[in-house]
């Protein structure tokens, strides 16, 4: 906002101080907006996480007669797939950081492993889904099957997302630099990439971890 | 290894991907057999074929084009949806007079003039389209027209979103309508509940045309919400402190991060039944673990709090107006803030009053029970508040005063009901019955659309610059306040007596009277209805007659009448700054000046086609998917992803209005104010 506006209190009286209007604005409006919309976004995509983690608490142990977590999960398969999510999260934040020094080839070679962790997270989990339903294990299966592979699925949807997203933004910043409008779509980007990188570990930490250990 | 012992029955992947190229759809679809349905899409068919040649004719495309459809400006976008909203009104009603028909006939003997699917289809349609595509259309378009000028903003956060969240509604809304001609619409209620609308029991296109249209209206809707949500927080006028704001915009905020809470549990919910009823999945089903009541559950944790979101702007609305017809500051705004949030938090707490027949045990049908009738308070105290702003001010009984007055008589008597049906063991007796019908038809014509007319008729001058004829909006009042008590008293006493809800046929004929009666209450209804057309449409024979230059029609008292009506494209020459609540009050009071020169350039957003691209895909995606033509699915889906990256690459989203272009504008109203005055 100018400068020139002039905020009285309320209860000085005097009229003729009064500012109604601003004289010259500052034209940068929406900028701010849009990483608190973006925020917002996160908090409503969380909460469709949410309702399948609600989903998968009720029929989490709905076997039907089929396989349960212990004959089906191959947790060290789980921890590699861990590590690559969780190692991408680290390069991203390297990424935003040589984008904080004006770097462009360097956050984009960060960008650029960040992306091939990401890969290498979604192919370990076709990889996966491909054995148990070789297995005979098929989201149709049973209960726990169905809300298994959508909870995860759901999950690797959106890494693939944002990997799309990601390719995206590396051809931007190819075009225009570290541009105002690309910094900020980075910053979202990362927001978006962290915030899949926590919902993995109430994946990894409810679905997993605990149907192996009950 | 695992197979199981059932057949969980056919699914998406038993159709071969090119087996048929047109899926399921062939010419036994069309409902060439039922001669209501021709009739109306002969109908409808000609209309459009009017409209199209009428536009052709005046050469008016490219105009509609720019002007209107790709406009992101939040006043036309506002336009938009009232108007999608009213269209669909015309539709829904006529559903609600042919339930009405068929229900005081079918006794008997007599089967009446509907077959029992056609009956259910219609009675689905209804509800669907009555809270999706119309209530929300009207909703979310006043406060899109109304927030961002009563804050003193330019435009919401996110202008192209607010055209692709329009896009996205009106995307669901064709859809819905489509089935009304291709295939067929649902027969499940307005909710769909599981295990009714698995595959296994509704194996035709019916829940999928619902379950598409509300996936596709559902996004646009999240993300009207979001930017709403986004504009409040950070576009304020300087100032304007979150207790400085109008009641409308809290009410708006409210609603809108009430829609943010739970938007995600219903399109989770039907992404749930769509995998089940494509993929063949177990969430809802009867078999291999799946659980019916999660459905249940899930959707009315959406459902319950979706009535605040649609209750909470009207009375919004009705505060502003209260406060503009008696000529008095809101009596207790803090404490109407405060009952609207507690209200946003408890709508988040009842939802399994919905079911408590479901059978949860006494201790949680207890805890929801008084949390629902917890609600009455808070929802008490503001009526309280608006009856004593109205005692002792100077009340003009002009229309939309007229509307409040109605409002509080009616929705009274829906809300002591509802206290009534929150006891979990008269719920046990009342539960799926008529009175609960009325009961909900009380609150949400009592509160809702009344509360809507009230908004339509105090802020349509500000929106096209006259207002809207005041006989025939007498009519639509008196139409729809007779006819509310004359349709729906018969219903709750019937109701009271135990008869069922979305029966088609009666066999006790002694009470056939009270359905009479509810009949002739929905054709006064319909008199209402039609009154309300009339009085937009003489408004605009008469507009000369009718214009408003002053821009403050009504004496208000909120920003938004301290520009001119309608409102520039830049909304206010230069952004207002807020001392008080009631600002335009205080600036009337305190000696505001218009300022009439030295006028800066705007920084405006710049209008895009790609939300009706987008929501173009999303309809073939959605009629792709209903019919199996999964090529057709496909090829959308790829598109919507190319045409939204695609757009990302457009870095050009913006531009200014010169400051003399501005002068111009501001000059011709200077005058205008003269001759005026």
């Amino acid at each position: 906002m100018s400068s020139n506006v002039a905020m009285p209190s309320r209860h000085d009286g005097s009229v003729a101080t009064r500012t109604w209007f601003v004289a010259t604005e500052d034209h940068a409006h929406g900028g701010g907006a849009t990483l608190i919309g973006f925020w917002i976004y996160l908090m409503s995509d969380a909460l469709i996480f949410a309702s399948l983690f609600a989903v998968f608490g009720v029929l989490g142990r709905n076997y039907a007669g089929g396989p349960g977590p212990k004959q089906l999960f191959d947790l060290s398969l789980v921890a590699l797939n861990t590590g690559l999510l969780l190692a991408s999260s680290i390069t991203f934040g390297i990424a935003m950081m040589a984008m904080e020094s004006d770097r462009v080839k360097r956050t984009m070679f960060w960008l650029v492993i960040t992306g091939l962790l990401g890969l290498g997270f979604l192919y370990v989990e076709m990889h996966e889904f491909a054995e148990l339903v070789a297995q005979g294990a098929t989201p149709q299966r049973s209960a726990f099957l169905s809300i298994f592979f959508t909870l995860v699925g759901t999950h690797g949807a959106h890494v693939a997302f944002g990997l799309i997203w990601l390719v995206t933004m590396l051809i931007q910043i190819g075009q225009r630099g570290l541009h105002v409008e690309n910094r900020r779509r980075i910053v979202c980007l990362s927001m978006f990439w962290h915030f899949l990188d926590i919902v993995w570990i109430g994946v990894f930490t409810f679905v997993y971890l605990y149907g192996v250990i009950r | 290894m695992w197979a199981a012992g059932l057949n969980p029955g056919p699914t998406m992947l038993d159709q071969g991907f090119l087996k048929a190229p047109l899926g399921r759809l062939s010419l036994d679809s069309l409902p060439l057999h039922e001669p209501i349905l021709i009739g109306t899409f002969i109908g409808v068919a000609v209309l459009g074929l009017v409209v199209v040649a009428a536009l052709t004719w005046l050469g008016r495309w490219g105009w509609l084009w720019r002007e209107w459809l790709t406009s992101v400006d939040h006043k036309k976008i506002g336009i938009m949806y009232v108007i999608l909203g009213i269209i669909m009104l015309l539709r829904g009603f006529s559903d609600a007079l042919m339930m009405r028909a068929q229900q005081a006939v079918a006794f008997g003997a007599n089967q009446g003039y509907l077959p029992a699917s056609h009956y259910d289809q219609i009675f689905t349609a209804h509800g669907t389209i009555m809270i999706f595509f119309v209530a929300i259309p009207l909703v979310v378009g006043i406060i899109n027209f109304v927030m961002p000028l009563q804050i003193g903003a330019r435009d919401v956060a996110f202008p192209y979103l607010n055209n692709l969240s329009f896009w996205l509604t009106a995307s669901g809304a064709v859809l819905t309508m489509i089935s009304l001609f291709v295939g067929e619409f649902a027969r499940t209620g307005w909710l769909s509940y599981a295990p009714l609308a698995e595959l296994q029991y509704s194996p035709d296109s019916g829940v999928d045309y619902y379950l598409w249209s509300l996936e596709i209206a559902g996004v646009g809707t999240t993300l009207s919400a979001i930017n709403m949500v986004a504009t409040i927080i950070k576009m304020r006028a300087p100032g304007m402190t979150l207790m400085k704001m109008p009641v409308f915009t809290w009410t708006a905020l409210c609603s809108n991060i009430l829609a943010i809470a739970i938007f995600p549990a219903l399109t989770a919910a039907f992404f749930l039944l769509i995998l089940d009823r494509y993929a063949g999945t177990q969430f809802f089903t009867n078999e291999l673990g799946g659980s019916p009541m999660m459905y249940w559950n899930m959707v009315w944790i959406w459902g319950h709090p979706e009535v605040y979101v649609l209750i909470l702007p009207a009375f919004g609305i009705y505060s502003e107006i209260t406060s503009t017809f008696t000529g008095k500051r809101l009596f207790g705004y803090s404490s109407m803030v405060y009952a609207t949030v507690v209200i946003t938090l408890l709508s988040y707490l009842v939802w399994l009053h919905h079911f408590f027949t479901m059978g949860s045990g006494a201790s949680v049908n207890s805890f929801f029970g008084i949390a629902t009738m917890i609600i009455a308070i808070p929802t008490g105290a503001k009526v309280f508040n608006w009856l004593f702003t109205m005692y002792r001010g100077e009340i003009r009984f002009e229309l939309p005063m007229m509307w409040v007055v109605a409002f509080m008589l009616t929705f009274v008597v829906g809300g002591m009901t509802g206290v009534l049906l929150a006891v979990p063991p008269a719920d046990f007796v009342l539960h799926n019955s008529l009175f609960l019908v009325a009961h909900f038809h009380n609150t949400i014509i009592g509160g809702v659309v009344f509360g809507l007319f009230a908004g339509m008729t105090y802020w349509f001058p500000k929106a096209f610059g006259f207002r809207m004829d005041e006989f025939w909006g007498k009519v639509a009042f008196w139409g729809w306040v007779v006819g509310y008590w004359v349709a729906w008293t018969p219903i709750y006493i019937v109701g009271l007596m135990g008869v069922p809800r979305r029966v088609h046929h009666l066999d006790d004929a002694s009470l056939r009277p009270y359905f009479v009666v509810a009949a002739i209450g929905a054709v006064i209804i319909l008199i209402g209805i039609l009154g309300f057309v009339m009085s937009i449409v003489m408004g605009i024979v008469k507009r000369k007659a009718l214009a408003d230059v002053t821009g403050d029609p009504w004496n208000a008292r909120t920003l938004e009448w301290s520009t001119s009506s309608p409102p520039p494209a830049y909304n206010f020459a230069f952004q207002p700054v807020v001392h008080d609540l009631d600002a335009w009050h205080d600036m009337k009071e305190n000696g505001y000046v218009r300022p009439t020169t030295g006028f800066n350039p705007v920084h405006m957003p710049r209008n895009t086609g790609v939300g009706i691209y987008v929501a173009a895909l999303s309809l073939t995606l959605g009629f792709g998917m209903v019919w199996y033509i999964w090529w057709l699915a496909a090829i959308s889906f790829v598109g919507i992803v190319l045409v939204s990256i695609l757009h990302t690459f457009n870095y050009r989203r913006d531009y200014f209005i010169p400051g003399h272009e501005i002068a111009v504008t501001e000059d011709a109203r200077t005058r205008s104010l003269a001759t005026g005055a």
